[in-house]
């Protein structure tokens, strides 16, 4: 057994005391690390429904079911590039706020929410041309509900930017200080955008 | 007199490793072993339980003892002595639990191995060749109906063929209406379950029993003489293959004193191979819930001599025999008619058998 | 000086009694986290007693071998129930009320970081709890277990089901949102000068929880969507007759499921961390130690799933794989089983309700800990899938873990709380008829699996009645456990004598402002005088510290006030406040 031989420095009640020092900001802005996190949770649902995706894709003798229709792909083609340019688009909306000009902010989210509508309008179009509904077969089934959940998302993403659309007519409300609002669409929409690739290699090219 | 602490500490561990080598030898908790299966799950969980019994003692131990010996006397409200941690002992109590862990899982595989459960017959190739068609290059102008129809053999299906090739099996299993998986790699494969314990791997089981679960009721069928029956029979000391699936929902297979279950699932075909020691009579029970009549669903399972599974087997025979003369056509009989034979076997009420028509919709 | 007077003449409390709220507040949507901590933790005790009461009707069917109290259909719905309100709003919601409350003032914080979402959580918890309860009165509540394995769950009872489905999707998208919430606020809103070193280990814990609920919560729901549309669309992603596997929907739901029982317990076991400590007046062991096992359980955690799973059709190696991670998570959890018993070992044990509750914890969780790592190995686990035996497990995990670590955070944080102490006497009663009751109630229940009673069954063979009905007596025996508390509660939160700041000499933040706390938590922004553990340190120099193995002079082998383990107040942090940026 030792007996005592304790460095001083740490038995001493020495814990430094810094004077409290004011908060920087009285509320302290975190939201954009919070919607990071939420949207990893949202990333793990899809992740989950991939998995799924990929599981029944292997118990099927044939994937697709024998005598699902076939899926055009022009159509998803152009609505990927219209849907993966838009990212492009709404990152120069979040360039434009950082240097504090709304107009050219506005105009670039005005592009990025056309192009998400257009983008709509053409999965829509697609759903109404398909030949198979949404419990003709297993992978009939998983296309709907895959395309039709990320849609969904696109749809929230949409109205997210046309929602900071509407707020930014009141002059001042966005700045190069302050905004969150622009910067978390492009956040949001970047995701949808990520989550779409994955889903067009798993739905139409794998 | 002052013992000191080494010596107790030694006393005490003296006395938690004989009253824990004791325990895991009579402890009186498991039913008896009835097959060569069984016996070796028992000697790993005698070993587990030994373990377990020393931690438990060790743990219980050591908190009652600082509860009594430490705990505040009257009117002193000083602290304790300042006592941060210790790397050493920290290392030595993430050492042990982790090579009694290790140890446990060795011997948790090779009991598993011995019983059977990396028989190969589980275990399929992944289809190789199919991936490199569908390059995704080559699949973007490709549409999907082009993807090569997968050509490998389905060990599900073969499964299922080979079980409705018996006129019994077919009919009661409405395999026909449950597409089969397909048996790839991962979450699809054939429901892999134990099989033939290395030793007796590559020979044939002496006897196969195909197995139908179905709410609320198991049905088995002996391919080899076409008997359908409500309980299951087998002879003493033959190795048993036992194939099974459900045709509703998952029910699951299990006989306490094999130390087996298995699920049976519908659109899956899952084996298990075993050799009956101990003559006697045992319950075989589901062991999944599938119902309301979940716990009404267990039946006889009867380990017998070969003498007497012989007439058994022959009783039965006369028995079929004499429904066909009665039932011509059973083709035209609901399966809840067609069944109510069997059925009634099983002491399960009447109105557990209109649950049967969610076997067909 | 001792350590507490240090840490709190260093952060005088304020002078007028701050902290009274209208009772009409508690009802309101409130953004105090002290309100929604509150909110959370009344309301899932209710929840508790409604999940209790249909326990004990689940025991008083099983009292005997036929069925004679309920049909077989409504007991199904009894247990499937029972176990959704205890899991879904009772113990997980409770793990978030208690780091509600707790959190902020640990780290000096005014509040949450995002005060509104925190009560949006909150007020998803009651509809969705009514919701479930609802379906008892439209007569069809669900009834295929809280697994809801398929195809089962989609031939019975349809509109009970999709009521499950829903209210449970509520119930995890309200846990993602408090999960973000802890998450940001450890991270983000310590006070200047607390390293994540210097945090209470509550907040590891909290740490380790929500990135698990982060992870594995969206994963359950992505599970229920596809349920759901099976359910209501007429897919057939888990349906066989139509080409779907229902082994898909296992593997996703165990892939939050399992997760989740450390959702259950890793609060608890941060609470326990917090409790053993104070009343035993001595440092915890390892610090360090027991926060990173925090982190290495909830990784684990993630990838040990298919043990639910053995006997349902997963290739033999895959079953290997898991049961080796599996029984690995045993290591960090001896960990901190150990670190607890060496923390308790050599103190001064005031052994009030709260320390009881905390060391009958670590007794009872010990017991399912060692037979969750039984049923882990594969070839017993094929025998006892299933049976009572997995329903002994999990009731001494989560009753005698979580139930038993809520109880003593109850009885450690009233006085914080509300201002008043328990009454000790009653306290006691309640801790030696629960600690009876429970070992009563689901000791029995090992025997009763590995004999052959299966789980689930409304009727059983006869041979089992005996020891089901000393399962039932011990049931009963819980619920009148539970009237002592209540009572106890309620008379001492009107009528208890007054608690003061600090009734129990702690040193961690919560008790260095008044009681309950003000509005914003604390006048000033708080300091740490002292660590979150330092007890004894003023007699560092007479006590003799007397540890095997150990040598002062190193730090990597000290036991003392330079071990390497301790919540290191590092000068070089302590005086930097931009390491939390
Ligand atoms: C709080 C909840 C909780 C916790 C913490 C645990 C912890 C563990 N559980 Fe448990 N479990 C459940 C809740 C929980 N479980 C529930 C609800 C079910 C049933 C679900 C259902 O089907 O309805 C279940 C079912 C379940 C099964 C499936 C059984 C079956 O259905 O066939 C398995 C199998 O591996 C398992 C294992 C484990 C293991 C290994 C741990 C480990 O984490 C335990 C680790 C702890 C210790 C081991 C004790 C302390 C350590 C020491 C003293 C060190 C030395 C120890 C050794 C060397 C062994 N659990
Ligand atoms: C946190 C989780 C938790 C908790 C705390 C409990 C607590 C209890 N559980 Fe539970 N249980 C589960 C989680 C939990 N259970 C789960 C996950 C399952 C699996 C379900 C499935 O298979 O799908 C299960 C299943 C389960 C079964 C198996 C059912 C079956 O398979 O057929 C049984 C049987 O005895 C049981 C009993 C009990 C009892 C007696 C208590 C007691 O400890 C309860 C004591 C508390 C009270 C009694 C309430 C307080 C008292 C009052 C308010 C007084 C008024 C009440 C009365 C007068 C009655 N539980
Ligand atoms: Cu069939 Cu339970
Ligand atoms: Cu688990």
């Amino acid at each position: 057994m030792q007996s005592q031989t304790i460095d001083p420095a740490k038995t001493a009640l020495n814990y430094h005391h810094t004077e409290a020092e004011a908060h920087h900001e009285e509320h302290p802005d975190h939201r954009i690390t919070g919607l990071i996190m939420f949207l990893v949770a949202e990333g793990m649902i899809f992740f989950g429904m991939f998995g799924a995706y990929l599981a029944f894709r292997s118990v099927l003798p044939s994937w697709p079911p024998e005598g699902t229709p076939e899926l055009e792909l022009l159509l998803p083609g152009v609505n990927t590039i219209i849907l993966i340019s838009s990212s492009f688009v709404i990152h120069n909306a979040d360039t434009a706020i950082k240097k504090n000009d709304v107009p050219r902010m506005r105009t670039w989210l005005a592009i990025t929410a056309a192009m998400g509508a257009i983008f709509l309008a053409g999965q829509l179009y697609e759903y109404s041309n398909l030949e198979f509904g949404l419990t003709t077969n297993l992978f009939a089934s998983a296309f709907y509900v895959l395309t039709g959940f990320h849609g969904l998302h696109v749809f929230i993403g949409l109205v997210a930017i046309l929602a900071v659309l509407w707020r930014s007519r009141v002059s001042g409300h966005y700045s190069n200080e302050k905004h969150f609002g622009v910067e978390a669409a492009e956040i949001y929409w970047h995701f949808v955008d990520v989550v779409w690739i994955v889903l067009f290699g798993l739905l139409y090219i794998l | 007199m002052n013992i000191p602490s080494s010596i107790w500490t030694l006393i005490v561990g003296i006395a938690v490793t004989i009253i824990s080598l004791w325990y895991g030898q009579n402890h009186g908790l498991l039913p008896t072993a009835a097959s060569d299966e069984a016996e070796l799950v028992d000697g790993l969980f005698n070993a587990m339980l030994t373990i377990s019994t020393g931690l438990f003692l060790i743990v219980e131990g050591a908190l009652i003892y600082s509860a009594v010996r430490f705990r505040r006397r009257p009117g002193d409200d000083s602290d304790g002595p300042p006592i941060f941690g210790n790397i050493p002992l920290e290392i030595l109590w993430t050492a042990i639990p982790a090579i009694l862990v290790i140890g446990i899982a060795i011997y948790s595989f090779d009991v598993y191995n011995s019983i059977g459960g990396f028989n190969p017959h589980g275990v399929h190739e992944a289809p190789i060749g199919e991936q490199a068609v569908r390059m995704p290059g080559a699949a973007i102008a490709a549409t999907l109906s082009d993807t090569p129809p997968n050509t490998d053999s389905n060990l599900n299906q073969q499964k299922s063929d080979a079980a409705m090739q018996d006129p019994a099996t077919a009919k009661v299993r409405n395999a026909d209406q449950i597409p089969q998986r397909q048996n790839a790699p991962g979450v699809g494969v054939v429901s892999p379950s134990i099989g033939a314990s290395p030793d007796q791997e590559g020979t044939s089981p002496a006897l196969t029993i195909n197995v139908t679960g179905l709410q609320y009721a198991w049905i088995f069928t002996y391919p080899d003489t076409g008997i359908t029956s409500g309980e299951l029979h087998v002879p003493v000391g033959r190795e048993v293959q036992i194939s099974m699936t459900a045709n509703d929902v998952i029910h699951a297979f299990w006989v306490p004193e094999l130390r087996l279950k298995q699920d049976a699932i519908p659109g899956r075909q899952s084996e298990i191979r075993f050799t009956p020691r101990t003559v006697g009579e045992y319950k075989l029970i589901c062991a999944e819930l599938c119902g309301p009549y979940h716990g009404a669903m267990n039946t006889q399972f009867v380990i017998e001599t070969p003498e007497a599974f012989e007439q058994w087997q022959q009783e039965q025979i006369a028995n079929t025999d004499s429904q066909q003369l009665v039932a011509v056509n059973s083709a035209d009989l609901s399966p809840a008619e067609f069944l109510a034979p069997y059925i009634s076997d099983l002491e399960i009420q009447p109105e557990m058998l209109h649950q049967i028509h969610h076997t067909h919709h | 000086m001792t350590q507490a007077q240090l840490q709190e003449s260093a952060n005088p409390a304020q002078s007028e009694e701050h902290g009274v709220r209208k009772w009409r507040d508690y009802f309101s949507f409130n953004t105090d986290h002290k309100v929604i901590g509150i909110q959370y933790l009344v309301t899932t005790f209710i929840f508790y007693c409604i999940g209790g009461v249909l326990a004990d009707l689940v025991r008083t069917e099983l009292r005997t071998p036929e069925t004679d109290f309920v049909s077989p259909e409504v007991y199904n719905s009894l247990f499937t129930l029972h176990a959704t309100i205890m899991i879904f709003l009772w113990i997980v919601p409770a793990g978030a009320g208690f780091a509600n409350y707790l959190i902020p003032l640990m780290i000096g914080a005014k509040d949450m970081a995002f005060p509104r979402l925190n009560a949006v959580a909150f007020w998803m918890i009651p509809p969705a709890g009514l919701l479930l309860i609802s379906s008892l009165l439209v007569g069809d509540a669900p009834d295929a277990g809280w697994t809801s394995y398929p195809p089962l769950s989609l031939v019975t009872g349809q509109v009970g089901e999709a009521i499950w489905i829903m209210s449970v999707l509520l119930l995890g998208t309200s846990s993602i949102l408090g999960a973000i919430n802890f998450l940001v606020t450890i991270w983000k809103m310590r006070i200047p000068g607390m390293t994540v070193y210097q945090m209470p280990l509550f907040c590891w814990a909290m740490i380790a929880t929500s990135a698990i609920t982060l992870l594995s919560t969206p994963v359950l729901a992505g599970a229920l969507v596809l349920l759901g549309f099976d359910l209501l669309a007429g897919t057939t992603f888990f349906n066989p007759t139509g080409g779907g596997d229902p082994i898909v929907y296992q593997h996703m739901f165990w892939f939050y499921s399992h997760p989740a029982v450390y959702i259950m317990i890793l609060p608890f076991f941060g609470l326990i961390s917090e409790i053993l400590p104070v009343h035993a007046r001595k440092p915890v062991f390892g610090y360090q130690a027991i926060a990173y096992s925090s982190l290495a359980i909830s990784f684990l955690g993630l990838i040990v799933w298919a043990h639910h799973m053995f006997t349902s059709g997963i290739p033999g190696w895959l079953r290997m794989f898991f049961m080796i991670t599996t029984m690995i998570i045993a290591v960090p959890t001896g960990i901190k089983v150990f670190s607890w018993v060496a923390t308790v070992w050599g103190g001064k044990l005031r052994l009030n309700s709260a320390m009881l509750f905390a060391m009958g914890f670590v007794g009872t969780f010990v017991i399912g800990g060692i037979s969750g790592v039984m049923l882990a190995a594969v070839p017993f686990d094929i025998h006892v899938h299933d049976t009572y035996f997995v329903v002994a497990h999990l009731h001494y995990v989560l009753f005698g873990g979580s139930v038993l670590g809520i109880f003593a955070g109850y009885y450690h944080w009233f006085p914080k709380i509300t201002g008043r102490m328990l009454n000790e006497f009653w306290g006691k009663v309640h801790f030696a008829l629960t600690i009876v009751g429970l070992n009563l109630t689901f000791l029995p229940m090992h025997k009763l699996g590995m004999m052959g009673m299966n789980r689930r069954i409304a009727v059983y063979d006869p041979k089992f009645e005996t020891i089901n009905f000393i399962c039932t007596m011990g049931s009963y025996l819980l619920a009148v456990s539970t009237f002592p508390f209540i009572i106890n509660a309620i008379w001492s939160w009107m009528y208890g004598s007054k608690a003061g700041n600090n009734p129990w000499q702690a040193l961690t933040l919560e008790w260095m402002t008044t009681s309950p706390p003000a509005i914003e938590n604390f006048d000033k922004l708080p300091v740490l005088a002292t660590g979150p553990y330092d007890y004894g340190m003023s007699n560092a120099d007479d006590e003799e510290v007397e540890v095997p193995l150990s040598d002062e002079r190193e730090p990597a082998l000290a036991a003392g006030p330079n071990s390497a383990l301790r919540a290191d107040p590092d000068p070089k942090f302590a005086a930097n406040p931009e390491d939390r940026k």
